[in-house]
């Protein structure tokens, strides 16, 4: 497969001191699903707009199928947009939504007629048709939105937090139903997002930015399992940090000090025994031993509070030296309240070399 | 998502019931009101439509009996169709000219970052705040030193320029009100900027514009201190009313205040049809 898109040192500064991107170069690849994920602020957007041809870049340039397009205005880049507020013309239709940008490309009346009519089949709203933006629901004014865009065949769609307008139940269907329509067209599409729930679902591909940069970039799965940083550990999940120092490195198993004891991490390290590190783990890969059960690296404390969701447990135990830890555990069967350890108890955690994150530096 | 395991209760605020009587008075204050509201309002109003019918010649009652002479004598006033032909002519050719450069002001005034756009958007708007008296002299004092014969065609220029913070003040505001994302959607599907403006921006604002256009017109049509400052000798309408006002007040003028409020009410009708919007 081939880049589609390449961002190439790509640089947008307001002023000297206001940096919204800062030097990101990644390429896109034909028929890709690439996520930008990162808070408001970060430059998500900046970037995605400047893919869109809204925003001129500072320095850098835009590669779109080998042409460099930086400077093109939006209206010769093959490239569409879903927009965040959806922004239907109002005193339009549906078919005359979708068909605009085909008037445009010089269609003829026949060709317009049936490419609206796919485009709103691969939506499921064939029957919207006539009807006016006001008199759809946030839901299909979504898919609408991303209609008029596909209906276009660019080469990349953009995809500026598509969801972010609609209620939590819908938002769920609707990320499942994008990406089968992407599947569906092929088309490459770059989505911004600050959901990291819909980052993970949806992309093959996320880029995870902070300040204007790229902090990381991977699969999904790649991301969750060896985050980079603790901002990136922090962002995607949920991450328990512990303040720790190496004890030994011994190849590429590393003994680490943490409150109170010490426990054994994987990997290769260019660290020395006495570094001061910030030691990561997942809330869900943590057991809670039984009496009597022993488990890799034990770590005791002490029961501070206990949350009820539904799904699981989610216990916060205090350690020495005063951190917190987080422990999900699914609950199996019915919540018997004898399980459930009371606040105070003493408790043992085992956690498992391999799902341990090494830091240099501490939480943001 | 996350819930305890223990949910607190919490007690239901008891709300204060309002007695009946009590509801029934408030009503009944609000109800006067309003009605006293509506009174002051259109009784001078019906007063007039009333006296323009009224067999004689002074506007006292009781009235005396029903007559259409007033009417009459309307048609056979050449001196006060003049006067009406010449406020539809100034406040049409006005309303035409303030639109055409008030509407381009507001969109620049919208779209384009210069230098000096604060000062420029407030310059656009002073005019409302000036006083006639000093638009139609200040202007009075132009055309002299421009050597400019004054006519028909200089007041409507003072009307225009009078108005056009009338224009520039109602399309700004429902351009501030049109989403950007409208235009740039436009863009991105591979308008250029002009077809933009002619398929997306204009129908958007197409009711502010004919609003603006109608409150002009009426502006322009009742409109005296520039007028007087700036007409040669040729009269408008208001202008006609004040001068034989001198001479007290007429039937012949409720007529023809009844006439205008007639042809008001049919232009208010025109406005709310042509302005009303889709909901969005």
């Amino acid at each position: 497969m081939a880049s589609i898109i390449e961002l190439d040192r790509l640089s947008k500064h307001y002023s000297s001191s206001i940096v919204a991107v800062d030097n990101v170069t990644f390429a896109v690849e034909d028929g890709e699903f690439v996520t930008l994920l990162g808070p408001s602020g970060c430059g998500k957007s900046t970037l995605l707009r400047m893919i869109g041809g809204f925003e001129d870049p500072t320095d850098g340039a835009i590669w779109l199928a080998g042409k460099n397009v930086t400077w093109d205005p939006p209206h010769r880049r093959d490239v569409n947009m879903v927009f965040q507020d959806y922004a239907l013309f109002p005193h339009m239709t549906v078919g005359e939504n979708i068909g605009y940008g085909l008037k445009l490309k010089k269609l003829n009346r026949t060709e317009i007629g049936t490419s609206v009519q796919g485009a709103l089949s691969l939506v499921g709203l064939e029957d919207k048709i006539d009807q006016h933006p006001y008199q759809l629901s946030g839901g299909q004014r979504q898919r609408i939105a991303l209609a008029r865009a596909i209906v276009r065949r660019p080469k990349v769609l953009l995809l500026d937090e598509p969801l972010s307008a609609l209620d939590a139940k819908l938002r769920g269907q609707m990320q499942l139903e994008l990406k089968h329509l992407h599947e569906k067209v092929g088309i490459s599409f770059i989505m911004v997002t600050h959901d990291q729930t819909e980052a993970l679902v949806m992309s093959d591909r996320v880029v995870v930015m902070d300040s204007g940069r790229v902090a990381q970039e991977g699969s999904p799965n790649l991301l969750y399992d060896n985050p980079n940083s603790p901002y990136v550990a922090n962002f995607i999940g949920t991450t328990n940090f512990l303040d720790a120092q190496i004890a030994r490195v011994d190849g590429d198993r590393t003994r680490i000090s943490v409150a109170g004891v010490e426990i054994e991490a994987v990997g290769e390290t260019h660290r020395r025994a006495g570094d001061a590190i910030t030691v990561g783990f997942r809330p869900e890969k943590v057991r809670i031993l039984k009496d009597g059960e022993t488990g890799d690296n034990e770590i005791p404390g002490e029961i501070a509070e206990v949350v009820y969701y539904g799904l699981g447990l989610r216990l916060s135990v205090a350690v020495q030296g005063g951190g917190r830890v987080y422990v999900d555990s699914l609950l199996p069967d019915r919540l018997a309240d004898s399980q459930v350890p009371p606040v105070g108890h003493p408790v043992r955690m085992a956690l498992s070399s391999g799902n341990i994150f090494l830091f240099d530096e501490g939480v943001a | 998502m996350v819930m305890t395991l223990s949910t607190p209760r919490v007690a239901a605020p008891v709300k204060k019931k309002r007695s009946v009587v009590q509801r029934f008075a408030a009503d009944t204050a609000f109800m006067t009101f309003v009605a006293i509201l509506m009174a002051f309002l259109y009784i001078p109003i019906w007063i007039l439509i009333i006296f323009s019918f009224n067999d004689s010649r002074s506007l006292t009652w009781p009235l005396s009996g029903f007559t259409l002479e007033w009417y009459q004598r309307l048609w056979n006033n050449s001196q006060l169709q003049d006067a009406i032909g010449n406020s539809f002519y100034v406040a049409s050719c006005a309303t035409v000219l303030t639109l055409l450069v008030g509407v381009p002001a507001a969109l620049a005034l919208h779209r384009l970052h210069f230098p000096g756009k604060t000062v420029f958007r407030r310059l656009v708007v002073l005019p409302i705040t000036l006083p006639g008296v000093v638009t139609g002299i200040s202007m009075l004092n132009l055309f002299r030193v421009l050597g400019f014969d004054l006519s028909l065609e200089t007041v409507i220029l003072g009307h225009a320029t009078a108005l056009l913070a009338v224009v520039v003040t109602q399309v700004s505001a429902r351009l501030e009100r049109l989403p950007k994302s409208l235009e740039e959607a436009s863009a991105d599907l591979g308008a250029t900027q002009i077809y933009t403006f002619i398929h997306i921006t204009l129908p958007n604002i197409r009711s502010a514009v004919i609003g603006a256009g109608l409150l002009s017109f009426v502006l322009s049509f009742d409109e005296i201190p520039v007028t007087f400052f700036l007409t040669g000798r040729d009269n408008t309408l208001p202008m006609y009313i004040y001068s034989t006002m001198r001479r007290g007040v007429t039937p012949e003028i409720n007529a023809v205040g009844t006439l205008i409020v007639l042809f008001s009410l049919i232009l208010i009708v025109a406005a709310v049809i042509a302005t009303r919007d889709r909901k969005h």
